[in-house]
């Protein structure tokens, strides 16, 4: 398989400007990560690496340096774009699962897809991939707030994954489940990087970074050990 | 297949419907709001609209009443109608006998002209006026004296007792005069000043005359009306009229007589001025209009609190939610879209609103209309109900309006600071 960066970071710096001195969150830093790679990003709180998760999701962009996902620099890239690329590159996955709660399981799948498509889905894609994830007609029927941790998170990977993204990004996916149910979203995830999905997680459980093929350690905005 | 149910296309919409939903009662307060301040703004319009037009009707039918005075000559054209002009068509001055001051009139010449214009389209009668001092008993005052020829008296004057005088020792008064002074039939009153040298003459009331109203020809409800007998032997001054009243007989007509009247007295000088109430039907409409315009401020003043309490809920929604737009937006969801969104739901609130507000101004403006008004006559015309989709316009646009800070607040909240909320 070619090797093709889908992220690539060149001395990347974000400082935030605060009334009591700047902040230097990322430090020049340097990571490449490759088409299906499933790396994992790890580090103790404050060292950076919710900041990286943003500059990667398309939510922020660096002071300097150079971010590329899938080949286009972000920096030079309005919000409209921005807010492009995280409909069509990128699949989101939270910690807090982050469904709307105004919508049922199968219409928060469904709501990237009219965003991108500008019609309802009737292909079948939203059905197979609630179906994939193991969330059923009737469960589908329900509202985030009517399901359980798990189920929800589950139907935010269908959610991540309907508009077919280059890179799955997961902040902390399993950090609000119990270790039974965050043990059955990882092998979800482990699944999907076996077809071949980019998947890029950022905890601070090692447990849940072993499981990766490639940690990226990060402190005070360095990387300390890729 | 139900999907297809699911979400309609415009996905952005049915985020709004059922925010709405979701904060039903908040929603509905809001609403209320909106609802109020069209029903007043709509029914004071109505009202407004209703009594100009019922006034401007009421005034209508004495609008076919034309006044015929001598021109007294304001400004440049003065001289032209003064004494030795020569010719009938002239009017020339006379002293009045109660006071020193010099007066127009009309001469019998004008009138002959002016019945020659009118022709067969109204009737023409001359009128004498004056005021003097009278003494009913012990009680002295001041009148109105009207003098009218004997057969002018059937075709202008109803009495209500008695009859209409027919000779020069008797009188007919108006109601207000004769209940103000105690008058009855018999009753006697003596007329003329003897300390400024004038005929001082005792009259018997033989009439008392039918409410009129008011009106530009003859204000005969407050005036002693006698035959012109009487009055040239009071006043002197035979066949010099103070004015000629035109009553015409078909109201379309009236400018087309005021035309023929001007031509005819008027063509190489300003011999006459011809009043007509058009000037006074447009005060009133005017005044009416003015007050319903200050009662439709005052209406706008709820429109207002509507606008704030919409601004407040459309702020706590977009606080509410600043989640929920960060989780919008960190998926996918452009700004102008979340802009969209907050506007949705303003517009369905104020849409919901407006029309719920329309309907029932159309109940309460009848109501009050009925009430202030007294007649609803004029309720179903064009004038009255275009306030109805005025109002809902004024109601939409401030639902809109109060919408747009906090739509733009939404759409411009950073992602990340959002998703953090709680």
């Amino acid at each position: 398989m070619q090797q093709t960066a889908v992220i690539e970071l060149n001395d990347v710096s974000k400082i935030y400007p605060l009334p009591s001195g700047d902040v230097l969150a990322l430090d020049h830093m340097s990571i490449c990560i490759n088409r299906g790679e499933f790396v994992a990003i790890m580090g103790p709180s404050g060292s950076g690496k919710s900041t990286l998760l943003n500059q990667i999701g398309g939510l922020d962009v660096p002071t300097s340096g150079v971010l590329k996902i899938t080949g286009k620099n972000i920096r030079k890239m309005s919000d409209t774009e921005l807010t492009d690329l995280r409909l069509n590159a990128i699949g989101y996955i939270f910690q807090k699962f982050n469904l709307i709660p105004l919508l049922t399981a199968y219409e928060n799948v469904e709501y990237p897809y009219i965003l991108k498509h500008r019609e309802n889905d009737t292909t079948g894609r939203v059905s197979r991939l609630l179906a994939d994830v193991g969330i059923d007609r009737k469960m589908a029927k329900h509202k985030p707030a009517e399901l359980s941790g798990g189920q929800q998170q589950r139907v935010a990977i269908a959610r991540a994954l309907v508009n077919d993204p280059d890179i799955l990004l997961c902040d902390e996916p399993t950090g609000n489940l119990d270790t039974k149910t965050g043990g059955q979203i990882m092998d979800m995830l482990k699944d999907l990087h076996r077809q071949g999905r980019t998947i890029v997680i950022v905890t601070h459980d090692p447990l849940i970074g072993k499981q990766a093929e490639r940690i990226i350690q990060i402190r005070d905005g360095r990387v300390a050990e890729a | 297949m139900k999907k297809k149910n699911f979400l309609t296309k415009d996905i952005i919409l049915q985020l709004s419907v059922r925010s709405i939903r979701l904060h039903f009662l908040r929603s509905v307060l809001a609403a209320l709001g909106i609802v109020i301040g069209v029903v007043a703004i709509s029914s004071m319009g109505m009202m407004g609209a209703n009594m100009t037009m019922s006034v401007t009707e009421q005034l209508s039918s004495m609008a076919n009443v034309l006044v015929v005075r001598a021109d007294t000559g304001g400004g440049g054209g003065g001289f032209f109608a003064g004494p030795g002009g020569g010719g009938g068509s002239t009017s020339t001055v006379r002293r009045s006998s109660s006071s020193t001051s010099t007066k127009d009139y009309l001469t019998r010449d004008n009138l002959d002209d002016i019945i020659r214009a009118v022709g067969t389209s109204g009737t023409v009668y001359p009128l004498y006026q004056d005021s003097d001092k009278i003494q009913v008993g012990d009680n002295t005052g001041r009148a109105t004296i009207y003098g009218m020829r004997d057969d002018d008296m059937p075709k202008v004057l109803t009495v209500d007792k008695g009859v209409l005088p027919n000779t020069a020792g008797s009188i007919a008064v108006g109601p207000s005069f004769a209940e103000r002074q105690g008058l009855t039939i018999g009753s006697r009153v003596t007329i003329g000043d003897a300390t400024q040298n004038e005929t001082v003459a005792k009259y018997r009331v033989v009439g008392i005359l039918k409410e009129k109203g008011m009106s530009m020809d003859l204000n005969s409800d407050n005036a002693i009306i006698m035959t012109e007998k009487a009055y040239v032997g009071l006043f002197g001054g035979e066949e010099e009229y103070d004015q000629v009243n035109v009553i015409v007989s078909d109201i379309s007509t009236v400018n087309e007589t005021k035309t023929a009247i001007t031509d005819k007295l008027n063509r190489k000088t300003n011999v006459v001025t011809i009043q007509d109430s058009s000037r006074m039907l447009e005060s009133i409409t005017s005044t009416v209009g003015t007050l319903t315009t200050f009662v439709m401020a005052i209406a706008g003043i709820s429109l207002l609190v509507a606008a704030t309490s919409i601004f407040n809920v459309m702020m706590m929604s977009v606080t509410e939610r600043i989640r929920e737009i960060g989780i919008l937006r960190s998926i996918g969801t452009q700004k102008a879209e979340v802009r969209k969104m907050f506007l949705y739901e303003a517009i369905i609130l104020g849409l919901v609103g407006a029309i719920i507000g329309a309907i029932m101004s159309l109940l309460l403006g009848w109501l009050v209309v009925l009430i202030m008004v007294g007649t609803t006559k004029y309720f179903f015309t064009f004038q009255s109900l275009v306030y109805v989709p005025m109002a809902m316009v004024i109601g939409i646009a401030i639902c809109i309006f109060s919408g747009v800070y906090p739509a733009w607040k939404a759409a411009d909240l950073d992602p990340i600071e959002a998703l953090r909320a709680d």
